[in-house]
């Protein structure tokens, strides 16, 4: 690498820092030393943090907890979303593809669209009761519309040229959805899975606040409850972080599997 | 009546379509014959039907009266014996240079070991052997026509159609496509059809100009072109064709 290349390196690191280190100087004087703060200062909080991913620092019933409570979220996060693409994907791609299933389902999943997620919430409990599944139904039906539309979208449009440049070399017309459709509309995709695990991240809290004994959701309402404020904002900081490194893998992902496209590649 | 070497008959071909619940006929009643070998300008203002005939001739459009043929079969879908070099390439962007050239082969189930020497001889033909492995987004508009070109030779089309292949290209490029696909053509003997309103570009390239109307689509003029190759537009002969297309195609060229 070149001195000016690490140049822009260093500025680019040093201009992504700048906003989160003023805003923690910040939080520091205006939190530290009041006696009746309702916010913790920072240092307090990187205390509790450390405390609850190794111990050793107060040693209570959080201790060394967070492992555990970032596993229980995960595996929910992941789980209902690989579910929604299992049958996302398939239904978008019928969707767009067969004017028969658009004429059938496209209306109702349209009108079903609008109800937010969290509305769900009630009559999850209702039906799969107070635990783990709630949360995991609401992580699936969150991850499941970003990822059907996009799919949806990206059949319908691929451009018509391809279709004829195909059939001209002598594709057969049921060799199209795999030579032409999936290949062109795989951008598209990706992007209703992008935008589909991101919405999972932000659901999995709701879904864990309605009494799931583990997950990052569960510990933050628990500690609310407990006025442990500094747990609430590492639970806060933890799944902004699992958050950002799930986005981080998957845009990884993207850029090789989409290196022909000029806005991925 | 045919020739044996007639590769295409045209037979008082009319094509209508339904535009906002009138018919607009877009050719009417057009007749030619296309010997194998021949390159083939259409040429004529727009609305002349010139690249709807191309495209049926491709089999993209259907025949709304009068018969198409190829070797004297009726021409039905778009297949691999007809090329089709679009105006904006066409290319699948998901695939590099070279699959891209190989896709046709590969589609049709060749071996792969063929598929690969296939490739390989086209992408070199077409000069971009060091652009082998690039997709198509990191292409200038000259290299991406070149790769549609290499695309349909190396599919072994018999008759290339080109529709308007070098309109989107600056004047610099499109010269030089010109002169390598006269190169190519004369090393492949292959039938060309193609598009065009550039009347100097059909002076340089055709053996034959068709020069078609509007309102409706027809065909007005068929002459051909017995100026020695290679050809210079700046020779008296050649200014001489000039005036006398322009005349024809109407003053506004």
């Amino acid at each position: 690498m070149s001195a000016a290349a690490l140049g822009g390196r260093a500025r680019g690191l040093f201009l992504a820092l700048f906003a989160p280190v003023l805003f923690l100087i910040f939080w520091h004087y205006s939190t530290t030393g009041r006696a009746f703060s309702l916010i913790p200062p920072p240092l307090e909080v990187g205390k509790q943090l450390w405390d609850l991913a190794f111990g050793g620092v107060w040693n209570d019933l959080y201790s060394g907890t967070l492992l555990e409570h970032a596993f229980a979220s995960v595996s929910r996060v992941y789980g209902g979303f690989l579910l929604a693409a299992a049958c996302a994907l398939p239904l978008g791609m019928l969707i767009g593809r067969v004017p028969l299933v658009r004429a059938s389902l496209d209306p109702t999943l349209q009108l079903m669209r609008p109800i937010p997620v969290t509305a769900w919430l009630p009559l999850a409990m209702i039906v799969f009761g107070i635990g783990p599944t709630s949360a995991f139904f609401l992580v699936f039906l969150g991850a499941f519309y970003p990822i059907l539309v996009n799919t949806i979208f990206g059949v319908r449009n691929v451009e018509p040229r391809l279709f004829e440049a195909a059939v001209m070399l002598g594709v057969s017309p049921s060799a199209l959805f795999w030579k032409v459709v999936l290949p062109a509309s795989l951008p598209s995709i990706f992007t209703g899975l992008r935008l589909g695990l991101g919405f999972a991240w932000v659901v999995i809290v709701v879904g864990e606040m309605t009494g799931v004994q583990t997950g990052l959701g569960a510990i933050i309402m628990e500690a609310r409850q407990l006025s442990r404020t500094e747990i609430v904002i590492s639970g806060m900081i933890t799944i902004g972080l699992l958050g950002y490194l799930s986005d981080y893998a998957v845009q990884l992902i993207g850029k090789r599997l989409l290196r022909w496209s000029p806005q991925h590649g | 009546m045919a020739e044996p070497l007639n590769i295409l008959d045209i037979t008082h071909v009319t094509k209508r379509f339904d535009f906002q619940g009138k018919q607009i006929v877009a050719l009417q009643d057009a007749s030619l014959t296309i010997r194998k070998g021949e390159f083939v300008c259409l040429i004529g203002p727009s609305g002349c039907g010139k690249s709807t005939l191309l495209r049926m001739i491709g089999g993209f459009e259907t025949v709304s009266e009068g018969r198409l043929d190829m070797w004297s079969k009726q021409i039905g879908k778009p297949g691999p014996d007809r090329g089709m070099v679009f105006q904006d390439y066409g290319l699948f962007p998901w695939l590099t240079v070279a699959k891209n050239v190989g896709f046709g082969p590969a589609a049709r189930g060749r071996p792969s070991a063929e598929v690969a020497d296939t490739t390989k001889r086209f992408v070199d033909m077409v000069g971009l052997t060091r652009f082998a492995e690039a997709y198509p987004h990191q292409l200038s508009g000259g290299m991406k026509q070149r790769v549609a070109i290499a695309r349909v030779l190396a599919n072994e089309a018999e008759v290339v159609l080109m529709d308007e292949p070098f309109g989107a290209l600056d004047a610099m490029t499109r010269e030089n496509l010109q002169t390598e696909l006269l190169e190519i053509w004369e090393r492949t003997k292959l039938t060309v059809i193609f598009v065009t309103h550039a009347i100097e570009e059909a002076i340089l390239m055709a053996d034959r100009i068709v020069v078609m109307s509007s309102g409706p689509g027809r065909i007005v003029a068929d002459e051909r072109v017995d100026i020695a190759r290679p050809r210079d537009p700046t020779s008296p002969e050649f200014n001489a064709l000039r005036r006398r297309f322009s005349a024809m195609l109407g003053s506004h060229h």
